[in-house]
């Protein structure tokens, strides 16, 4: 999965650094090479790189529930085998992300608290509901779809720890994409009933996967100083230009409808035109006025408290026995 | 407020892909002890067969060279041309050398 940029309206702070190192920091990244956790940064890119990346991990996190909903229910023995292996890679992504972030000299349990006290974002995507299983269908090959559009770039951004995390989620992703396409292939040749289910969950998701690639770009500020910095490797528009183009044939090989009566090919620039986004929508998502953003927070701060007797009992069975040993030497 | 003191410590994990190749640093890990530290690398980091063999060590146990002193520590090779076999000029003609 993948976090939407949500700092769409702040400009990053401006802290004086040392101009040479400045200079030094900048030419090496024009340069391509990659950073280090313990070469010099100047601090603007160190916390943008923290919010993207922890973003970016909770999205991962938080994704797990819309799909963990419907593990219980899955159709059959194999869907429920692939959703199980499905979700628990999204868990897998945010633990790369959460230790790709912490080399930046951010806890975890930062990281958590920012989570839970709202302060953090995560990926708007996830503040809507699966109503049905068809929503399983659509979320793979519509949310992780637009995901590995927006990851596949980063494999080459500028931080070391970030672009390797990237890889290693890159090659788990197409997997999504496909069992996801694979439910929508299934419900459009079956029952009307199914079918129906299939396109009612393509309408449903269409546009808020389009809001995934971030506001449009004249109000996205921080893009040209990401691009520079090798944070972000296409624009917002860019992506999803390239996602509609690439999506919409897949629906009609199905025999799904994309929903949006804009949408037409154009000849002359190569690509579909297509509607506009709802953005105020999107802005009313991002405050966190998603139809179940206070289910998912819920969610997430009672998997924390309900945890907490454990974390704290292994720590301290660990200590003891730790002790014990070194008195028995 | 997140108290670093009760936060599960960081283990480095390194990868053996298959035999034969060294093991390979794939990310981190929390955990409270070493045996903890295996079975969540092995869940994080080998879901698809990644790896035959895995090693786990404290971050904390990592000493690592200052990015500040790349210059003295690894410039030196670079004037030593002779260490590489091209610097070596054989006639045309002698071969398996
Ligand atoms: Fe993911
Ligand atoms: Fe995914």
């Amino acid at each position: 999965m993948y976090t939407t940029d949500m700092s769409g309206n702040k400009k990053a702070e401006v802290v004086a650094e040392d101009p040479e190192e400045l200079a030094a920091f900048e030419a090496r990244v024009a340069n391509d090479e990659f950073i280090e956790p313990k070469d010099w940064m100047p601090e603007a890119y160190r916390k943008t790189l923290v919010r993207q990346m922890s973003q970016h991990a909770h999205s991962e996190i938080v994704g797990m529930l819309p799909e963990g909903n419907w593990i219980s229910r899955a159709p059959n023995l194999r869907r429920k085998a692939i959703l199980l292996a499905k979700v628990q890679d999204e868990g897998g992504h945010g633990l790369y992300l959460y230790a790709a972030a912490e080399t930046l000299g951010t806890s975890r349990d930062e990281m958590t608290e920012a989570l839970l006290s709202g302060k953090a974002k995560y990926s708007t995507i996830f503040n809507y509901p699966t109503l049905t299983w068809a929503d399983i269908g659509a979320i793979g090959w519509l949310v992780d779809g637009a995901a590995i559009m927006n990851q596949v770039p980063l494999q080459r951004t500028s931080y070391g720890p970030y672009a390797r995390a990237m890889v290693r989620i890159c090659k788990e992703e197409s997997f999504h994409q496909r069992q996801g396409y694979e439910i929508m292939m299934h419900l459009a040749v079956g029952t009307p009933e199914q079918k129906r289910m299939a396109q009612d969950a393509l309408n449903r998701w269409w546009w808020p996967s389009l809001m995934m690639f971030g506001p449009p770009d004249e109000k996205s500020p921080n893009t040209a100083q990401s691009m520079r910095w090798r944070i972000k490797r296409d624009t917002n528009d860019e992506l999803r230009q390239k996602f509609v183009d690439i999506t919409v044939p897949q629906a009609e090989a199905i025999g799904l409808t994309v929903p949006d009566d804009k949408l037409k090919w154009n000849e002359e620039r190569g690509a579909y035109d297509f509607g506009e986004v709802d953005w105020e929508e999107f802005a009313a998502v991002v405050r966190g006025e998603g139809p179940v953003a206070k289910e998912r927070l819920q969610a997430r701060q009672k998997a924390w408290d309900d945890g907490a007797w454990v974390r704290e009992a292994a720590r301290v069975h660990a200590e003891k026995r730790a002790n014990a040993k070194v008195a028995a030497e | 407020m997140s108290d670093p003191s009760k936060e599960w410590p960081l283990w480095e994990v390194f990868v053996r892909g298959k035999g034969g190749l060294s093991h390979r640093h794939a990310g981190s890990v929390h955990a409270v002890d070493a045996k903890m530290a295996l079975e969540h690398a092995r869940d994080t980091y080998t879901r698809r067969m990644e790896g035959v063999s895995l090693w786990v060590l404290p971050s904390a146990q990592i000493v690592a060279s200052d990015p500040g002193d790349a210059g003295p520590l690894f410039e030196p090779a670079e004037d030593k041309v002779y260490r590489h076999p091209t610097f070596y000029k054989i006639p045309d003609g002698i071969t398996h050398i």
